[in-house]
């Protein structure tokens, strides 16, 4: 493979994409929130069970690209034991990786496992696809507070 | 099977020459990422050859000036080439006068040309246009604005699961409050011939005009619109080799004569006063303000190229490129072709169950393969499939068989690294 795609479709990206993480729906979620990406037709629903300002568990559950669903999958192990906060400070950090504002290599490890998406970059039309799971996440954490019905 | 269609195609064994063709289109000639280019997204738009863009410089680097207004020496040569233009679409199409041949932005314009001059001058509450389920956005959008103004109905023609409009419920859409039917008559996701034929036949019978989006029919089925006898026939010059930001609105002289003006402003009137004013005729009316000259011009000239080539060999050659590409891509079992129509042309759309078209797409960029994923401007066929989007490869003039062991070839690989 080219050295560029190979960046982008890492080994770790591929395995989420097979084997996705909190891939379910949560059955007790306090916070939930949908996503769409207008452009590729992807949804994205996000469930959290939010307690005393921290992320008790998370999960996920909608049809993406391998990109979107192994941000899904990775953000979703990531955030685990977060308080909202630290979760919304990590996003920021996660954006400014894939869209490039961030480039110094120490800082990109600083993102853990989530430092394999820095490959994005090179492809612009692709950020969408990386950071739609976590501006559901945040959208999630805007909502009030509610169990979330089972239609 | 790509079909020999509804149309009859000539058996004229004349030399396609390939080769010759690949090289009057310099960007074939480009390197993406290392590879050659493998352009199969001919559905978005088409590539064009060296005669038309020498089309557009020649004409700015020596004919520009505006259209019918002056009498100078440029203002003369720049009409006359403007209007040679329309007469070669007139021929092209088989339209009976060039005043109806009307130039427009391209098919979305026509389209909406045709919505909002019906919303003036026709449609009132309760009336009726029928559409097909496998419209481009274009043609469902412009009659969903109008029903903000007035309670006119859209009704939408079903279709089966291997995408062809289920002709028995099309029967029961019409009545007498239909005013319009507008279907399109290649669908660009699906690869379908719709039968235009037997469904202007029908709307006739009831006096019925029928309106075709031909915006993926022009460039592969030879159309002869006396012969057809639509009422309007809407088309862009992208599509068929030609620039963009052009396109045509074909109607019968006696329609648009009837039917109030489009835009209001220059060469659309013959005499004005604060008090009233006398619009200009056949086509002038629905071309207001200075149209787009230069390209216009090199619509005229991709319109000869292909001539020249002949639509009959054009389509053969298509036709056998996209039977080609049905076989070798219905060998790949984990690969699912959307869109098994009897009559089809130039476009094969396709999904996997395990890889999402995104992931398609920019894993073929890298083979210098060029094809289109995502809903393809037709989001009513996906929810139909139950899909959220497709691949589609789209063929034209200058493809090869190689080119589609190509895409093959990178589908193979593709599948290695995602499964
Ligand atoms: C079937 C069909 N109709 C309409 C259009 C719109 O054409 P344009 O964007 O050139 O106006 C397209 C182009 O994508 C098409 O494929």
């Amino acid at each position: 493979m080219d050295a560029d795609l190979k960046e982008l479709y890492q080994q770790v990206i591929l395995d989420h994409n097979k084997n996705p993480r909190n891939f379910r729906k949560l059955e007790n979620a306090n916070h939930f929130a949908e996503g769409y990406n207008p452009l590729c037709g992807d949804k994205l629903n996000v469930y959290v069970d939010v307690e005393d300002g921290k992320i008790k568990d998370i999960s996920f559950q909608g049809s993406g690209c391998a990109i979107s669903k192994a941000s899904a999958s990775l953000m979703s192990s990531m955030v685990k034991g977060l308080s909202i906060e630290e979760a919304e400070k990590l996003f920021k950090k996660f954006h400014s990786v894939i869209t490039g504002e961030i480039t110094d290599e120490k800082e990109i490890q600083e993102l853990g496992k989530l430092a394999v998406f820095a490959g994005v970059r090179e492809f612009p039309s692709r950020v969408k696809c990386a950071s739609l799971a976590w501006h559901t996440m945040e959208a999630a954490f805007k909502q009030e507070e509610k169990t979330v019905s089972t239609e | 099977m790509a079909a020999e269609t509804w149309h009859d195609i000539k058996n004229t064994s004349m030399n396609f020459d390939i080769d010759k063709i690949r090289a009057d289109f310099p960007i074939l000639k480009e390197i993406i990422r290392g590879k050659n280019l493998c352009y199969l997204d001919n559905a978005a738009t088409t590539q064009k050859p060296q005669v038309v863009i020498d089309t557009l410089t020649k004409y700015y680097s020596g004919q520009n000036a505006n259209i019918h207004r002056g009498v100078h020496y440029l203002s003369e040569l720049a009409t006359k080439e403007f209007e040679d233009s329309r007469v070669k679409i007139k021929k092209f199409i088989n339209a009976s006068s060039e005043k109806e041949i009307i130039f427009t932005r391209g098919t979305t314009e026509s389209i909406n040309l045709i919505a909002n001059i019906f919303n003036k001058g026709i449609l009132k509450d309760g009336d009726e246009i029928i559409i097909s389920g496998m419209e481009h956005h274009s043609n469902i959008i412009p009659w969903q604005l109008i029903q903000d103004q007035k309670k006119i109905k859209l009704r939408v023609i079903p279709i089966d699961d291997n995408g062809e409009i289920i002709f028995e419920e099309f029967l029961k859409l019409i009545n007498e409050k239909t005013k319009l039917i507008s279907v399109v008559y290649v669908s660009n996701s699906l690869g379908t011939i719709n039968p235009v034929e037997k469904i202007i036949e029908t709307a006739h019978q009831q006096n019925i005009p029928v309106l075709l989006d031909a915006a993926q029919a022009i460039q592969h089925i030879a159309i002869d619109v006396q012969k057809l006898d639509c009422d309007f026939l809407a088309f862009s010059g992208h599509k068929i080799y030609g620039p963009t930001g052009i396109g045509v609105l074909y109607g019968k002289k006696k329609l648009l004569e009837a039917l109030p003006p489009f835009q209001g402003g220059g060469d659309m009137i013959s005499k004005v006063t604060f008090e009233k004013t006398t619009f200009n005729d056949l086509p002038y009316k629905f071309e207001a303000g200075t149209s787009n000259i230069a390209d216009a011009i090199g619509l005229g000239t991709a319109i000869d190229y292909v001539s020249s080539v002949g639509i009959e060999q054009i389509a053969k050659h298509e036709n056998e490129i996209l039977d080609y590409a049905t076989q070798s891509l219905s060998q790949i079992k984990e690969l699912k072709i959307i869109g098994k129509a009897k009559y089809k042309s130039s476009v094969i759309s396709f999904v996997f169950d395990n890889i999402h078209p995104h992931d398609v797409g920019t894993f073929l960029d890298f083979e210098g393969i060029a094809i289109r994923t995502g809903h393809h401007c037709t989001q009513p066929v996906m929810d139909r499939y139950n899909i959220p989007a497709t691949s589609r490869a789209s063929f034209a003039i200058y493809n090869t068989k190689d080119e589609v062991d190509v895409l093959v070839k990178g589908i193979k690989k593709l599948i290695e690294v995602f499964n």
